[in-house]
């Protein structure tokens, strides 16, 4: 930890990949939020996946590595990716996931097809483009890092000004249209902007893990807020977390690659949360239920003590715990948490109701 | 008379299917209509046809005599209330907001004016005090009713409803109905997508039987008889109907 800070304080090459892989997990978590809520998460595994042969082709074409053009080749192949996945399932009797499946998978074996063609040719440039499979964050340069800051910034100002209409088309796209909205235009305005942080990540983290890095802060991010906007807020400080502590954990031990680090971390946020959250979370379902199951057996205990004692013209008069054990339901932990709450005196083998137990006895 | 909605020789089908078919259908303004069927009668996409969400293959819709994109301002629209996630991460009074997005139009955020709309409709339908609750925390009822709030916010003339009382308790059912009939009193044309049969006579004045083609439109106490239900039912639901 501490070797890595005094990195991230002194190394040019950590401080860039650091930021780089901290704004595209910060992107993918602003961005990933409106695709978990459309449930869209698989289209995003298939656009990370089409995205493959838009790299392979824009090299092949210009035979330089740039990496705006990567982004734009990439893009391109992903919309196209998400197009025809659209077009397979309005037009055939096909369901999303089969269309996905083939789209994703059709579009990959070409890519990979593409990268073994480029591998053949004797060129020295050609060297490196595996990384998209699985990514290398360790190649983010300067420049890599300021036109992924760029598109982060762009998509923040898109969603800040269509926030209502992104609002309106995620929850109920129907009504959106009734309203006039052109709910056409905005999906794609939405999809396209999904596919551009898809794009941004590949490089940092590959084809083949993206999609984690898209959803899981913000499958995360639910478990903590029930407003869209505070969602948002937090998926994307668990996105940007993500790169960060992922980078850091792969540039300090054993030389991990960072991709696969950088998604583990960000599932590693998604199980906490889902253990931890408090509205949510399994730890606190479990908790409340224990604790209803609890004051539920304490009710009942006091309700048969009510039943005993109202025979009684005295309420505080003393009765034998025996009389207890014929009656289901009662515990000795019971009636000690009763006493501590001073609903009830033990006497050696008797108990009698207070004048508090009695009225809340009463009352349930 | 003057007319809510004129529609003309309506033809809708999914893929090859028909689902609507030549359709010519007037709506009265100020009239509180039933549309009735069986399953796949069509129902909702004849609603959804008038509202622009599914494009007819063949027809024309006029709303107050303008296609709807002209009038849009003037209808409002409960969906029926499955058409929604429910644990979308939103409050109610933010649901309700949503009635007022098109009155704004593009990138204009609500305001205080708009607020206080929304709030007034959740008052009327007996959900103030659930306005910053989640919405995945309201029972069916309550959810219902918030749908019916975000329509009133559209300060519309003719309103169309799916299946309102679906999966609502006796109470909410009355309410709803209470605000329905308070707005056909005041001039408003109500459109809602009906199942129970029963309660026909008593909730609406006016019904359309509809079963892919329409078998008759008009005032309840002319044709809601046992001819029609055979008509658009089939034979052994006239038994079930008291009059």
């Amino acid at each position: 930890m501490f070797e890595y800070l005094n990195l991230l304080l002194t190394d040019f090459t950590i401080q860039t990949i650091t930021l780089g892989t901290a704004i595209i997990g910060l992107t993918c978590g602003i961005l990933g939020s409106f695709a978990v809520l459309r449930k869209q998460s698989l289209l995003g595994d298939a656009i990370a996946h089409s995205a493959l042969p838009g790299i392979a082709i824009a090299f092949i074409l210009t035979g330089v590595k740039d990496t705006l053009l990567f982004i734009i080749g990439a893009s391109l192949s992903g919309i196209i990716g998400a197009i025809w996945i659209n077009s397979i399932t309005k037009n055939t009797r096909l369901k999303s996931d089969s269309a996905l499946g083939i789209i994703l998978s059709v579009f990959f074996g070409f890519g990979i097809v593409l990268l073994t063609i480029i591998q053949r040719k004797p060129n020295a440039n050609q060297a490196g483009l595996e990384r998209f499979l699985f990514g290398q964050a360790a190649t983010l340069v300067p420049s890599d890092v300021i036109v992924i800051g760029i598109i982060g910034i762009l998509s923040l100002i898109l969603i800040i000004i269509f926030w209502k209409e992104f609002k309106i088309l995620t929850f109920d796209p129907q009504f959106a249209k009734t309203l006039g909205y052109n709910i056409h235009l905005l999906d794609l305005l939405l999809t396209s902007f999904i596919v551009v942080a898809i794009v941004l990540g590949l490089q940092a983290v590959g084809v083949v893990l993206m999609s984690a890095l898209l959803l899981a802060p913000a499958a995360a991010a639910r478990q903590w807020s029930n407003k869209l906007g505070t969602m948002i807020i937090i998926s994307a400080i668990f996105g940007a977390l993500s790169g960060i502590i992922g980078t850091a954990i792969s540039s300090t031990n054993l030389r991990l690659s960072t991709g696969p680090i950088i998604v583990l971390i960000a599932v590693t946020l998604v199980l906490l949360s889902f253990v931890f959250s408090p509205s949510r979370g399994l730890l606190s379902r479990q908790l409340r239920y224990i604790k209803n199951r609890k004051s539920m057996r304490l009710n009942k205990t006091l309700q048969q003590m009510l039943e005993i004692v109202d025979s009684h013209e005295d309420f505080s008069h003393p009765h034998s715990i025996k009389l207890l054990n014929d009656l289901q339901g009662f515990r000795k932990k019971c009636l000690k948490e009763l006493e501590n709450l001073g609903l009830i005196k033990i006497q050696l083998n008797n108990w009698s109701l207070t004048e508090e137990g009695y009225k809340k006895a009463k009352s349930i | 008379m003057e007319y809510a909605v004129n529609i003309d020789d309506l033809t809708v089908a999914y893929k090859f299917k028909p689902v609507l078919w030549d359709i010519d259908l007037d709506i009265p303004e100020g009239i509180m209509m039933a549309i009735v069927g069986p399953n796949g009668a069509g129902k909702s996409t004849l609603i959804k046809a008038i509202l622009n969400i599914i494009k007819p293959i063949a027809g024309t819709i006029l709303i107050f005599g303008e296609p709807y994109q002209k009038n849009r301002h003037l209808v409002a629209y409960v969906p029926q209330k499955g058409s929604v996630d429910w644990d979308f991460p939103t409050t109610a009074l933010d649901v309700v907001l949503m009635g007022t997005y098109g009155r704004l139009g593009w990138i204009k955020r609500p305001g205080s004016k708009e607020k206080k709309a929304a709030l007034e409709a959740l008052e009327k339908v007996g959900m103030l005090e659930f306005r910053k609750r989640q919405i995945s925390q309201l029972s069916g009822g309550q959810q219902q009713r918030i749908f019916l709030a975000r329509a009133l916010v559209q300060n519309a003339k003719l309103y169309f409803m799916d299946e309102p009382f679906q999966g609502v308790d006796a109470t909410t059912e009355k309410a709803i109905i209470n605000i329905l009939k308070e707005l056909r009193s005041s001039g408003k044309t109500v459109v809602v997508v009906h199942h129970d049969l029963q309660t026909v006579p008593e909730y609406f004045d006016w019904v359309t039987f509809l079963n892919v083609k329409k078998v008759a439109t008009g005032p309840v106490k002319d044709i809601f008889n046992d001819d029609n239900l055979i008509k658009t039912y089939g034979i052994g639901y006239q038994i079930s109907i008291k009059k």
